[in-house]
């Protein structure tokens, strides 16, 4: 099992997106589902005890090698690029998104009190958000919802993994 | 007046309002409406007296609050049958809360860790751009691409060459023939190839709206790989 753990902890290192258990499952044949979470989990802890500079995060249904959240600072000198801010209208916008997907540019207008067609491209744009189809009443207007790449972004495991609406409340008061 | 303004702190009429609301200590299932307005519409009065372009948003809502004063000024019918009627207000408050939540979820988000922002990955050598021409990376094209990829080919059309000569009658109908002629033979074309060498503006707009009549009916499809980009065009059914 320990070499086991071993290609897992390689398989994900060399992986370039999160690395789902499926797929690792159909590299590692034989081996139980069960057992590769185990090994992930166990992982997990080992990285974390180390309180070293990287994390293995459960990300996007998958798991990811990841810098430690405090240590933004400095690794954000590496990168040349600015990073892609999101600006509160924009955030607003896909929070909206997030919690009432699959949702009608109308309703999105409609929760936010103001026209979103600026911060929808820009989501768009950023493949935050997309478009999921079209509904299903006359004029036939576009369904948006959010992409795997916000799940990433944001460090989502899955969409079950946001406080829903009413905890947020609760956090609130 | 007193006020002391910051222009960007809000998002829109709503987030106007919580504040006021915030501001005022009120509690938000029982809004004083007269108060709320009258500051409501000082804001607007400033934001106007500053020549500040004032979202359309920020008046109907205005109007909306006038509205609910003026109903809640009317007498109360004793009529039984409208023994029920909401508080004119309620919609109001509901809008409002949903806001609300909606901007804490933003505010939740923006405080997870964040890729590039709070959390890294490994770097991956960038990947080489594919020439292939993969179908399958190109989003769907809304109506609105391709009226700004329309906007785009008249304005480098060089005026001088435009000379309206009204001689010789296109029909949409025929453009529209002429177009899926060419692309039940090509297979699939891209705008610039549709339009050709020719620069009458009268020759760019009949193709254009044979698209968009096409694209309407969904005998063809338009895709793009990027902003900007060429727009492909291929039939909807083969």
């Amino acid at each position: 099992m320990e070499e086991k753990k071993a290609i897992i902890e390689a398989l994900v290192f060399a992986a370039e997106a999160p690395l789902s258990i499926e797929r690792i499952a159909e590299i590692l044949t034989g081996t139980e589902r069960a057992d590769i979470n185990g090994a992930l989990q166990e992982l997990t802890r080992e990285y974390e005890e180390r309180k070293g500079g990287i994390h293995l995060q459960a990300v996007a249904g998958g798991y990811q090698f990841r810098t430690r959240s405090d240590l933004g600072v400095w690794v954000k000198k590496l990168r040349t690029a600015k990073p892609v801010g999101l600006s509160p209208a924009a955030l607003e916008t896909l929070a909206v998104i997030a919690y009432r997907q699959p949702v009608v540019k109308a309703d999105i207008d409609r929760f936010r009190g103001v026209d979103t067609a600026g911060s929808l491209r820009g989501l768009l744009d950023k493949k935050l958000a997309r478009i999921v189809g079209r509904k299903d009443v006359p004029g036939k207007p576009i369904l948006y919802g959010t992409t795997r790449k916000f799940l990433e972004v944001f460090t989502l495991q899955d969409l079950s993994a946001l406080p829903t609406l009413r905890e947020l409340k609760e956090l609130q008061d | 007046m007193g006020y002391e303004i910051k222009l960007d702190i809000f998002e829109g009429p709503l987030d106007l309002l919580l504040y006021l609301i915030k501001k005022n200590e009120i509690d938000i299932y029982d809004i004083p409406i007269s108060l709320i307005t009258k500051q409501y519409l000082d804001y607007i009065e400033i934001l106007r007296s500053l020549n500040l372009d004032l979202a359309g948003e920020f008046l109907v809502l205005a109007a909306t609050l006038i509205h609910i004063k003026s109903r809640l000024l009317l007498p109360v019918e004793e009529d039984p049958s409208t023994e029920d009627e909401e508080d004119p207000r309620a919609e109001l408050v509901r809008q409002l809360l949903e806001y609300q939540a909606f901007k804490e979820a933003a505010l939740q988000l923006d405080s997870r860790p964040v890729l590039e922002r709070d959390v890294f990955t490994r770097s991956c050598p960038a990947v080489e751009p594919d020439d292939r021409e993969d179908l399958e990376i190109f989003a769907e094209m809304d109506v609105f691409d391709l009226v700004k990829a329309f906007q785009q080919i008249i304005a480098k059309l060089d005026k001088t060459e435009c000379m309206e000569i009204d001689v010789e009658r296109m029909s949409l109908a025929d453009r529209i023939n002429e177009i899926m002629d060419r692309l039940t033979e090509h297979k699939h074309l891209t705008f610039t190839d549709l339009i050709g060498e020719r620069t009458d503006r009268r020759w760019i707009l009949y193709t254009f709206l044979a698209l968009l009549e096409l694209m309407k009916l969904r005998m063809i499809k338009a895709y793009q790989g990027e902003s900007y980009g060429v727009i492909r065009l291929f039939l909807a059914v083969e």
